[in-house]
């Protein structure tokens, strides 16, 4: 049984087949046709809709996408559809500023922008232009080029008036209090069944006693099997309720970063630690993914493309996996085996991440390279860090997604950095190794001979910012 | 009186919002997937073909009915009616027969009680092919001279002759890529069966008479069976013209096989495999030119990627050649068209229809030559400008009249600060090694009219309420560019009512039949002149009838802002219409319109194919990464002629929306089929199209003001869908300035379209090596 608050309305909800999505529950389930599919993938934003949720005695309010979001994570949650949005007739402010800056011409996109607007005014009451691309970007429109968009951001978040979900802020409170789950709560039917223990005990006990299952975090990547390769998932477990896994602490050394932590409640940490990290997030698909997706599946599902990983490796950050009662500490590095292979065992999941602290260095890069800016994947993700002592380098982490099966360090290209002289001799002789270390392959992104030529220029663009840090590199630094 | 002196705020020339903004913002906005569903109804899925080309040798559709839910299955075979849904030419078999020709094309369709029941039933056929080879580039289709239609020229004087005398002369080619859709809304059609074996057809389509016509045709009954229902599309940009149709036969086809109501909705994979997009063109030209950059003479070679199959191709090939001159007097030219068939989806109309591509082929020559001549493109372009007394005759013969874009090109050489911020880049690109700049300013010159000329005729339908209220239908289709709004506002301003009284809905063949397409930008020059029609048509009776009835004469009678004047008498507009219906005053009327002076004789490829020109100008500018190819869009400034505008938001939007749209093409959005002819940028994940980010951080963007069509176009409005499309060719030149200032804008890069980071990166490349050999040569 889940529990949830849809708009203002309290659903209680027992046989639901755990593998549908919150737009097909919207769409077929409840002939709620306001929220659209554009692709069913995650990657246009007509299906966003926005999730309230109780954080620390808070209504947080975060953009999702429908399409990759199973009913399941709804639990204990308000979903807000743009059906939830007009009050006694009356038009809520954002869905005026979009009328009044004439921002839908063919209006399929327009209730998925209306809700990317309204989570950005409810998180960013300050007009922001970057904010407001931010919120923006993983919504796309076709007909207008956004300008008229862009203005209704600003306009609604300039002296936005109390909605009804201000009025009745203390009463959702409660009653999303009152629906928070008290126990690993469970949907079964249709031979499909899920369950969402709330901790780390509960999870690690249920999947040992369903190690076929499949592990939901945000679904960004897992929801695609059932919207796009039309798999059926008989058995998940949501870790999305469990305390443990969504902590960030903090240590003198080590940033620890529980596994179903959002990458949005990532950022934070991860760009005071490492400026460029956080640029990077940035660019990490969009804010509705972002808010959905989480660290410990962007290492989890092992893509060679995942854009945290290269960083990660570079950083020498460590996993903590858990079986059982059981967990070990491993060096990232190590985890990945070859394409989307892993040392992870049978029941055995992520825990938590471990990143060392920058200690004071500013030595960290890390470049994604992709045709579109925001919300693409990268051709090749770069990420170097090195440490130089009286003109030698001393130490060298370079690491590369994008260019092999896995993430992955560039040994021979490090070999070639520690012990040298910082000079441009050494980097060109590192870039030169970098073709040892790599044979990427040519695909729609990117051709093998773009993917070898910009990972030795990322490594020339490191080197120049580091040694000449008044040159201007990056195209993203003018806004 | 006071009522009367004041201006109607909903007429023509204000910036009304469009008619459904606020359901589209409420998500109260209906789409056809929106619509309650029967619960019988079927949801039809197609399987595709996974091979370019293959005989088929059989088709197992037992398999599909061991899926539950499944209701039918069926193959070319059980078409009642003809099978062939082409447009205009035959080649487009609703389902595969005998053989396949592309990667995506409809094998068979099935039915089910859900969507995925019926693609599970789908997948479960069993369908034997003998591969044949394939043809997948267009070069080896125009080296076999495999082509979907004939070969078109366009000749003007002697242009070997022209080339071999002119004082300097450039050879090269081009590729220029596709380009997907991407309307939100993917295609989809819903169809209920009716009495009197008729059909309803819900269908996002911007082609009703061409779905009506089809759909009788597959079901082999006449078109007046056949309804199509149309109300608004969520966005068309020309995919929805023809190649709605294959959806709508379908569902029509397994409702009458099975009486049951039908529904096909494209996952968004299978839209992007099955249906056509704009063509990649190959581009072969020799120039030759003087000093000052001025073309003597032009050998162009335009060959345009079809696809398997004729569709609209012939058309839109003609027009990449009616517009290989963009704004230039080319002097000798032979201009060639080849329409090359390959083995991939059909290629269709998309925003531009071929113009585009011709442009983009002609710009890139003006930079080629100014690249050669070390000049800046922009006085080389200038220099090729029609001109206005002299030089303004196209190679197809028809003479460019109301030429603004001298003026234009001034003016906003001047607003945007083309000249200082040319030397400020200059500055900027010599004191950076590794980020550079670009900037191009660079002109659209659009034809405007159907170049199939019997298609620029429309008809509209209004009704007039004995309460005052209004009901209008017209031939064209709401895709999202507020035709309806402006159709609105034009009735409104012949009645001098407020909007408000005007009702628009859906789109229907048994309100206004035998419609043209909403294409070639032409929605509201058509329909709204039509519409206009009808509403005089009712507005001179009620003139004749007041006149009579008030013993006055018809000069005496005006209408203005909801009130009728009749000498010294004022009365509400309502109440006329009521005075009206009593004494038996008929207050329906259709109107029809048909465009004058427009003709095109194909055999002497000459004539006037366009009423008019619509003019745009725009300057970018550009900032990219000499490392990794990135670049960003820093600054566009555009001005763009829309006669007088009917509606200054919409235009607008169409312009920034139009811009937008033609830079994605010419950038980001990028095409890629493996070596098996399969697309593999086939979702949002692999075909990027701009996100909020990639608009220009500084987007400013003007009208032509006070300038209105001088010739008798509805308020002397122009057309604004697709002319906007081509100011996005300016951040393409803009890039490879940006490229060119590598080595100091001594070699002209050779980029093609689009220009992704990873084509920028080696136009630097190739800038790199240009400047190594040149000092090379230099120290020889």
């Amino acid at each position: 049984m889940i529990r949830f608050l849809l708009n203002q309305e309290l659903r209680t909800e027992n046989d639901l087949d755990p593998n549908v999505t919150v737009l097909n529950y919207l769409r077929e389930n409840l002939g709620k046709s306001g929220t659209k599919e554009g692709c069913a993938s995650g990657d246009c934003g007509a299906c966003t809709v926005v999730v309230g949720e109780l954080v620390e005695e808070r209504i947080r309010y975060r953009t999702l996408n429908a399409c990759l979001t199973f009913v399941s994570a709804l639990d204990g949650k308000q979903l807000i559809t743009v059906e939830g949005l007009k009050h006694q007739g009356q038009m809520h402010s954002v869905q005026q500023a979009m009328v009044d800056c004439h921002g839908s011409q063919c209006g399929f996109c327009t209730p998925g922008f209306v809700m990317s607007l309204f989570a950005l005014q409810k998180n960013s009451p300050q007009h922001d232009k970057a904010a407001a691309e931010e919120a923006l970007a993983g919504n796309l429109c076709r007909c207008t080029g956004y300008r008229p968009i862009l203005e209704a951001a600003a306009s609604s978040c300039t002296a936005a008036p109390r909605d009804q979900f201000d009025q009745q802020y203390e009463q959702t409170l409660a009653r999303l209090r009152d629906i928070q789950p008290s126990g690993t709560s469970t949907l079964n039917c249709a031979g499909n069944q899920s369950f969402a223990p709330l901790t780390v005990a509960d999870l690690a006990q249920l999947y040992q006693d369903n190690p076929e299952a499949r592990l939901l975090a945000g679904g960004t990547d897992l929801a695609l099997e059932v919207t796009q390769m039309h798999r059926s998932l008989p058995v998940m477990i949501y870790v999305g309720n469990v305390a443990e896994l969504k902590q960030v602490e903090t240590f003198d050394d080590r940033i620890e970063i529980g596994a179903a932590v959002p990458l949005t409640d990532c950022y934070d940490v991860l760009a005071r630690e490492y400026p460029d990290f956080g640029a990077m997030l940035h660019r990490f698909a969009s804010l509705q993914i972002r808010n959905q997706g989480t660290l410990g599946g962007n290492i989890g599902n092992a893509s060679p493309i995942g854009d945290s990983p290269p960083a990660l490796l570079t950083l020498d950050a460590q996993i903590v996996l858990r079986q059982g009662s059981s967990t070990r500490t491993i060096a990232l590095a190590d985890y990945f085996v070859d394409y989307r292979v892993t040392v992870r065992q049978e029941a055995e999941f992520i825990e938590k991440i471990i990143v060392p602290r920058a200690q004071g260095r500013d030595s960290f890069r890390v470049y994604k390279i992709s045709k579109r800016l925001d919300d693409d994947i990268s051709a090749v993700c770069g990420a170097f860090d090195l440490r130089v002592a009286d003109g030698q380098i001393t130490d060298a982490r370079v690491a590369f997604g994008g260019m092999a099966a896995i993430p992955k360090r560039a040994s021979r290209c490090e070999q070639a950095l520690i012990g040298k002289p910082w000079n441009q001799a050494t980097i060109d002789a590192a870039a030169k190794a970098l073709g040892e270390d790599f044979t990427p392959l040519s695909d729609f992104r990117a051709s093998r001979e773009y993917r070898a030529l910009i990972a030795a220029n990322l490594l020339r663009k490191y080197f120049l910012e580091l040694s000449t840090p008044q040159l201007a590199t990056r195209v993203t630094d003018y806004v | 009186m006071a009522l009367v002196r004041q201006d109607l705020q909903t007429g023509v020339g204000r910036k009304i919002p469009h008619e459904s903004a606020a359901k589209h913002v409420s998500g109260e906005a209906v789409y056809i997937d929106d619509r309650l569903e029967f619960p019988n109804q079927l949801h039809v899925y197609a399987r595709l073909s996974d091979r370019p080309h293959a005989r088929i040798l059989s088709i197992d559709t037992s398999p599909c009915y061991e899926i539950p839910g499944v209701r039918i299955a069926i193959t070319s075979q059980d078409v009642p009616g003809q099978l062939d849904i082409g447009a205009v030419a035959p080649g487009d078999p609703l389902l595969a027969d005998g053989k396949v020709e592309y990667v995506g094309q409809p094998v068979i369709a099935v039915a089910a009680n859900s969507l995925e029941n019926a693609r599970r039933a789908a997948m479960a056929a069993v369908i034997e092919y003998e591969d044949l080879e394939a043809v997948l580039s267009v070069e080896e289709a125009l080296k076999k001279k495999h082509f979907v239609l004939d070969s078109h020229q366009h000749k003007r004087g002697d242009s070997a002759r022209a080339l071999a005398a002119a004082p300097h002369r450039l050879q090269g080619k081009l590729h220029i890529g596709g380009q997907e859709h991407f309307y939100l809304e993917t295609q989809i059609s819903s169809v209920i069966p009716t009495e009197d074996d008729g059909m309803i057809v819900y269908t996002s389509s911007q082609n009703p008479t061409e779905v009506q016509k089809l759909v009788a045709e597959v079901l082999d009954v006449p078109m007046h069976k056949v309804v199509i229902d149309m109300r608004r599309m969520g966005g068309g940009f020309g995919g929805k013209e023809t190649q709605a149709a294959g959806p709508a036969c379908l569902c029509a086809v397994i409702a009458r096989l099975t009486g049951q109501p039908t529904k096909m909705r494209l996952p968004r994979v299978d839209d992007m495999m099955m249906t056509g997009k704009r063509h990649p063109f190959y581009v072969e030209y020799d120039v030759g030119y003087d000093d000052n950059g001025r073309l003597h003479g032009i050998d162009l070679v335009l060959a345009g990627n079809c696809g398997y199959s004729p569709d609209l191709s012939g058309s839109i090939v003609d027009r990449a050649m009616f517009h290989s001159d963009n704004a230039y007097y080319l002097g000798d030219a032979t201009v060639t068209g080849h329409r090359c068939k390959t083995n991939t989806a059909s290629n269709t109309a998309y925003r531009g229809f071929g113009g585009p591509q011709g442009m983009v082929a002609i710009e890139y020559i003006m930079d080629d030559i100014a690249r050669t001549l070390g000049k800046d493109p922009l006085d080389v372009r200038k220099h090729n400008y029609y001109g206005k007394a002299e030089r303004n005759v196209t190679h197809y013969y028809q003479t460019v009249e109301d030429n603004m874009l001298d003026e234009m090109t001034a003016e906003l050489e001047a607003s945007s600060e083309y000249q200082q911020r040319r030397q400020a880049i200059t500055a900027f690109n010599r004191a950076n090694s590794i980020l550079k700049k670009g900037i191009a300013l660079t002109p659209v010159k659009f034809g405007i009219s159907f170049t199939a000329t019997f298609l620029n005729q429309a008809g509209a339908l209004v009704h007039v309420y004995t309460d005052g209220s209004i009901h209008l239908n017209h031939g064209g289709t709401e895709m999202g560019q507020g035709l309806n709004t402006k159709v609105a506002q034009i009735v409104a301003e012949e009645f001098q009512v407020d909007i408000d009284r005007i009702q628009i809905t859906a789109t229907n063949t048994d309100k206004v039949p035998n419609t043209s397409p909403t294409a070639a930008s032409s929605g509201t020059d058509l329909n709204g002149k039509a519409a206009q029609n009808a509403a005089r048509t009712i507005r001179g009776r009620l003139v004749t009838f007041a006149a009579a009835h008030f013993k006055v004469s018809e000069e005496d009678i005006e209408f203005r802002n909801g009130h009728v004047r009749i000498r010294d008498k004022v009365m509400p507009f309502d109440e006329l219409i009521q005075l009206a219906y009593f004494n038996q005053i008929s207050l329906s009327s259709t109107g029809f319109y048909r465009t004058p002076k427009i003709y095109y004789d194909r055999d002497q490829a000459r004539g006037r194919p366009f009423y008019y020109y619509a003019y745009g100008a725009a300057c970018s500018e550009v900032l990219l990464d000499t490392l990794t190819g990135e670049y960003r869009m820093l600054r566009t400034d555009i001005l763009h002629d829309v006669g007088a505008s009917l509606n200054p938001a919409i235009d607008i939007g169409q312009v920034e929306g139009g811009f937008v749209q033609g830079m994605g093409w010419l950038t980001m959005e990028e095409l890629n089929w493996n070596a098996q002819g399969k697309l593999t940028t086939n979702s949002p994940a692999s075909y990027k199209i701009p996100a909020v980010a990639d608009m220009p951080a500084d987007l400013r963007v003007r009208l032509v003001e006070n300038r209105k069509n001088p010739e008798d176009t509805v308020f002397h409005s122009k057309a604004v869908g697709e002319p906007p499309f081509m100011l996005g060719i300016s951040v393409w030149c803009a890039l490879k300035d940006a490229i060119a200032s590598v080595a100091d804008y001594r070699f002209s890069p050779h980029v093609d379209a689009p220009a992704t980071p990873e084509r920028v990166l080696w136009g630097v490349e190739q800038m790199k090596q240009a400047m190594a050999q040149a000092s090379v040569t230099e120290q020889i």
